[in-house]
């Protein structure tokens, strides 16, 4: 070991360290800060980004996400006139990609209505979700009473919906509420099932699912609310007619996915005439928060490099003015028989010593940020082993890169003047 | 390694050593072709006025500089032309300082100051620190092992440099004016304390300007102009 070898050169470089305790002290600060910040902010960096990817990943790396929206065209149009803007996703769409694409294990269709619900007395305001069972295959909450919907109640366009937990709670509903009915508009609707909510913590980015949601068959949906909307928008009523608000698509494996979203964009062109649909892919999300993440540790790494550089001039300064200080003792070591390289050693095992604890030290900051930060500020990090690794290597580092040259300098030194030395 | 033409019973050698330092233009010639042979277990000391070079000789003589021209064999070894690992080699070996301002390690410890060469030979720690305490009991300091420099007199202070300097056994002990900063009192000490080192077989070469502390050396020489002028044996 490297310690053991150099054990009686550490003890002499520990023992000078300790003569000037508070110089020693001021001396490494400059590491330990250096040090520090990196573990911290490299700990925030993960968390933070660890976060978002959680997030990206919950959406499904296996998924394409296509949802409807007004082109930019149309967008961008003042015509007021215009009664009633028909755009987005067809029924169509979904049936073709569903039947072009041999990689597409299943697709979601979800057509989206916001309803006012009243189940006896209570009265709510929810997200009505016209889908088929493929939804909850592909959004696997488990379920906590009844059953979800199945394909015989889409071709039998019963009146039939799946709540979710949070939605019965709500409204004040139990487990037997199952069998009793809803009403969702002017429709009226048996409880089949409930199912478990998303969880609230997803938050910006969008889960599929919401916390309170209601599941009725597609056909139903399109059966008894239409296609047709109406929107306020600043007091003026808009109309719209949208048949699906979004299509998920689900591919059999990750490797396929931007294969077939590639596919299904130009499929899409071709069968509408206006871009008034959205493809958005997880994966590439991922990818590009990768990135982003990757550009992010590089940011860091340059602050980090550059605290560390401005530590390591601190105590390269401090070590010539250590050299200069002990010219005498530096010649009378010299003249005892110590070679040059033993000098050399002599000086720079004390600045990595130096440097080390400075590291050391550092290490214990930078643990003590990011949990500090995580209890009070419940914000998620992640101490990664190879930052604590590679901070205390980099602080041996920059002892030895700026301990060389003080060392050389001391070892150059010609003991008779050195011995002259006052 | 040549062999000195009698290294028996010669500890150092000098044939025909010149020194010239270059100042500038100006050569200034410290040693213009010295000769002369140290005998084991003599005890020299070197006078003359100053600049007459004395140190430069002493200087050569413990290998801290080299010759610019001719011969110095040390206890057998031709050490003209080593590099300067290999003279640290031999001041490690044969050599032992004594200066006129002690040079001691201020943050060391006596016991740590005296085994400072040993150190440097990779002596095993606590055999060293026995040789270390069997010298400060020969120098009678053997109390103050763990006293640091400064708490000591410039007289206990000089006789842990003698102990440090007889820790390598060395074939020769070099002094550099080794009473210039001691009272007269403590002079007389430190002299008989090298006087009865040199009995005890001790080769000695000591630089001074002082006759009555030359005369406790068994001969004299006499330097001018960088030549020897006279030798009192
Ligand atoms: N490093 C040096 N560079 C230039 N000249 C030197 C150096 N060392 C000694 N000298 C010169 O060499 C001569 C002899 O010096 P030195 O040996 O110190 O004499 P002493 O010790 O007898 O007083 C002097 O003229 C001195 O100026
Ligand atoms: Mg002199």
């Amino acid at each position: 070991m490297l310690i053991q070898k150099y054990a009686r050169e550490i003890n002499l470089g520990v023992k000078n360290l300790l003569l000037h305790k508070l110089r020693s002290f001021l001396t490494m600060l400059g590491v330990v800060f250096g040090v520090g910040s990196v573990i911290a902010m490299l700990a925030v960096g993960e968390g933070a980004s660890k976060e978002a990817l959680d997030r990206i990943r919950k959406l499904g790396s296996q998924n394409i996400l296509i949802s409807s929206a007004k082109s930019i065209e149309e967008e961008t149009q003042t015509n007021t006139r215009i009664l009633m803007s028909i755009y987005g996703l067809l029924y169509e769409d979904e049936r073709r990609i569903a039947e072009s694409f041999p990689s597409v294990n299943r697709t979601v269709p979800v057509k989206e209505i916001r309803k006012q619900a009243r189940l006896g007395e209570r009265s709510m305001e929810l997200r009505v979700v016209g889908t088929t069972p493929n939804w909850f295959e592909l959004i696997q909450r488990p379920i906590i009473s009844g059953r979800v919907l199945m394909q015989r109640d889409l071709d039998e366009r019963g009146n039939v919906v799946v709540l979710t937990e949070h939605g019965v709670r709500k409204l004040l509903a139990t487990k037997n509420t199952i069998g009793q009915t809803l009403r969702l508009g002017s429709e009226y609707f048996e409880v089949i099932g409930i199912v478990q909510s998303a969880s609230v913590i997803g938050g910006d980015i969008q889960t599929p699912d919401q916390e309170i949601d209601a599941y009725i068959p597609v056909t139903v949906a399109r059966e008894r609310y239409g296609d047709i909307f109406m929107k306020r928008v600043a007091g003026s009523e808009t109309r719209e007619k949208v048949e699906l608000h979004q299509i998920i698509v689900q591919v059999d494996s990750t490797q396929n996915v931007e294969m077939t979203a590639k596919g299904i964009e130009a499929m899409l062109k071709r069968f509408h005439k206006k871009t008034d649909y959205k493809i958005s892919v997880p994966l590439t999300l991922l990818r590009q928060a990768e990135a982003t993440k990757r550009t992010f540790n590089v940011v860091l790494g340059s602050i980090a490099g550059i605290s560390l550089l401005v530590g390591g001039i601190g105590i390269m300064n401090i070590m010539l003015a250590s050299v200069t200080e002990r010219t005498r003792e530096i010649g009378i070591r010299r003249a005892i028989g110590a070679k040059k390289k033993q000098i050399v050693l002599q000086f720079l095992i004390e600045t990595v010593v130096l440097s080390t604890t400075g590291g050391l030290i550092g290490m214990g900051i930078g643990l003590l940020i990011p949990w500090m930060i995580t209890l009070l500020a419940g914000m998620p990090t992640v101490v990664s082993a190879y930052s604590l690794v590679l901070s205390l290597g980099i602080s041996m580092g920059v002892g030895i890169l700026f301990g060389i040259y003080p060392a050389f300098r001391a070892s150059n030194l010609d003991p008779i003047v050195a011995l002259r030395h006052e | 390694m040549m062999q000195s033409p009698s290294s028996n019973g010669v500890a150092a050698y000098l044939n025909d050593v010149h020194k010239i330092y270059q100042m500038g233009m100006q050569e200034v010639k410290a040693l213009a072709g010295v000769s002369i042979s140290f005998e084991t277990g003599s005890f020299w000391a070197i006078l003359g006025p100053s600049g007459s070079g004395k140190s430069t000789l002493l200087n050569l003589l413990g290998c801290l500089d080299r010759p610019t021209k001719g011969t110095y064999v040390l206890n057998g070894h031709d050490v003209s032309t080593l590099d300067d690992d290999d003279l640290s080699d031999m001041r490690l070996r044969h050599l032992g300082f004594i200066f006129q301002s002690f040079n001691l390690i201020p943050q060391s410890t006596v016991e740590e100051n005296i085994q400072l060469p040993l150190y440097y030979q990779g002596w095993d720690p606590e055999e060293s620190a026995e040789r270390a305490r069997v010298l400060a009991r020969m120098v009678g300091l053997e109390d103050r092992l763990s006293h640091r420099p400064m708490e000591l007199s410039g007289g206990q202070q000089q006789r842990v440099a003698i102990a440090r300097a007889l820790a390598n056994d060395p074939a020769i002990l070099l002094a550099d004016e080794p009473t210039g900063n001691l009272d007269s009192h403590t002079t007389i000490e430190i002299m008989n304390l090298l006087r009865a080192l040199n009995q005890q077989g001790k080769t000695i070469i000591m630089v001074t300007h002082e006759r009555d502390i030359a005369e406790y050396a068994k001969h004299r020489l006499y330097m001018r102009d960088g030549l020897i002028e006279t030798i009192e044996s």
